[in-house]
């Protein structure tokens, strides 16, 4: 379970999370929307402890994420990442893009580590592109990639930040299809998403951010079908 | 002017002199080359230093030797350092003006090279759980070391060229030895012409092995 209570966190003069409540039970799926610069990525990217906080306090599992005595390369096994921008690793094939952490930090053995990494490309769909670079995939496919490489470190929670927001619109339904994978195999996971039919059709809640507040939260067909806050409803009518 | 003879015979007769001037030359292009490498490697740390000391001594560095001739830095180490009684050989002078100005080259290199790999492979190395260590070591180095790697193989080669000026306090690297053979011979043009072969050799094997590192490991 991931507790999220009253974070506040502000780059200089700028106040990006002004006092975010929020608990994500296991198995539940959970769908941040809300403009550009709302806070929702530096929410995730607090989760997993990738920025710091200046307030409050962030649990998963009960372990305090921020706290100084957190082993937070230890913590981050917990937590799957996976980005706009696809970060694969560049310079490995994405075979080894997958493998390199389970070899690292989960200390597997080559052949292990290859054959779980070739096992969660294909569940992926990557079958066929395990020794080819990144920069001989797709967008689509580098970011299933990545997925494939969050996956393969079996984390309890998954961290989406826009995940299909760099794709062309003809690729973004195959991402979303693994993500629909997912859910239904019973992956918690945090999803910041600009797709709200997704987040309609599998988030068990809705949270809409703004000014780094969470200004409605609720089930998809009350936030979205049915907002109750003025701001929601400007929000979606601009974007649906 | 058509009527000059060239006389090759006496250049074949001094050419293991020639070959003994040309390994001083790659002596000190390999030795401040890696030397300079290694400074450069501590200097584009502290060029981000939060010590405000070391970040303007990384800036002083690189100002002096990015802007001033390579031949004056020779003349500091030789000359001006004599001032402070330090006398350093024909030699050391070479080689540390050399690596002194090959820091400075390589530091920029450096930290284009770390700039060019973009904040968030950072983040992803992180976020699956790599430490510091880990992180460096097998996901940014990699890409900085494919970024740097040709503009390195081409300070290397501008390091080779700086070591003539060797010439100048004395020192019978591959120009110093050929304009020492010449002025017993009298015959520059044939020496001199031989002497621009061997450096072209080197600079092309120099090259030639780069392009196959880099085509064959690194996927240039």
């Amino acid at each position: 379970m991931i507790k999220i209570k009253d974070v506040h966190k502000s780059y200089g003069d700028l106040k990006v999370l002004d006092g975010i409540d929020l608990e994500v039970n296991n198995g539940e799926v959970v769908c941040l929307v809300g403009a550009s610069g709302s806070g929702k990525s530096t929410l995730l990217l607090c989760v997993n402890a990738l920025e710091g906080i200046d307030k409050g306090e962030v649990l998963v599992d009960e372990i305090s994420v921020h706290d100084k005595n957190t082993n937070q390369n230890e913590l981050r096994k917990k937590l799957g990442i996976v980005f706009q921008q696809f970060n694969t690793f560049p310079h490995l094939t994405a075979l080894n893009n997958v493998s390199l952490a389970l070899k690292l930090v989960l200390k597997m053995s080559k052949k292990e580590s290859n054959d779980l990494a070739e096992e969660h490309l294909i569940k992926v769909g990557l079958k066929e592109k395990l020794n080819h670079y990144p920069s001989e995939l797709s967008g689509g496919q580098q970011q299933r990639l990545a997925i494939a490489r969050a996956l393969a470190m079996s984390p309890s929670y998954l961290l989406l930040d826009e995940i299909t927001s760099a794709l062309d619109p003809e690729l973004v339904g195959e991402v979303l299809d693994t993500l629909r994978m997912l859910a239904d195999e019973g992956m918690t996971m945090i999803v910041v998403t600009h797709e709200i039919p997704f987040a309609r059709e599998v988030a068990n809640r809705v949270a809409f951010f703004h000014e780094g507040k969470i200004h409605e939260i609720g089930s998809p067909k009350d936030l979205i079908s049915n907002p109750k806050k003025i701001r929601t409803k400007e929000f979606l009518s601009k974007i649906l | 002017m058509l009527d000059y003879t060239f006389q090759w015979k006496v250049v074949w007769k001094r050419l293991p002199d020639l070959f003994e001037g040309a390994i001083l030359t790659l002596e000190l292009t390999i030795l401040s080359s890696i030397i300079g490498l290694l400074i450069a490697s501590i200097l584009v740390i502290w060029q981000k230093n939060d010590n405000i000391f070391l970040r303007n001594f990384t800036k002083t560095w690189i100002s002096i030797a990015r802007n001033t001739p390579a031949l004056l830095q020779i003349y500091i180490a030789y000359f001006g350092l004599g001032s402070f009684g330090i006398h350093l050989s024909s030699y050391v002078a070479v080689l540390g003006a050399i690596a002194f100005n090959n820091a400075g080259y390589m530091t920029e290199i450096l930290r284009g090279g770390f700039s060019s790999v973009s904040k968030n492979q950072n983040q992803a190395a992180k976020g699956l759980g790599l430490n510091n260590f880990q992180t460096y070591v097998y996901v940014i180095y990699p890409q900085v070391l494919k970024t740097v790697f040709l503009p390195m193989t081409n300070q290397f080669i501008w390091a080779m060229m700086g070591t003539s000026l060797g010439i100048i306090i004395g020192l019978q690297e591959l120009t110093g030895m050929t304009t020492f053979l010449q002025s017993q011979t009298f015959r520059p043009f044939e020496f001199y012409f031989i002497a621009a072969l061997i450096y072209i050799f080197i600079s092309k094997s120099i090259l030639l092995s780069s392009g196959f590192i880099a085509k064959k490991y690194l996927r240039i």
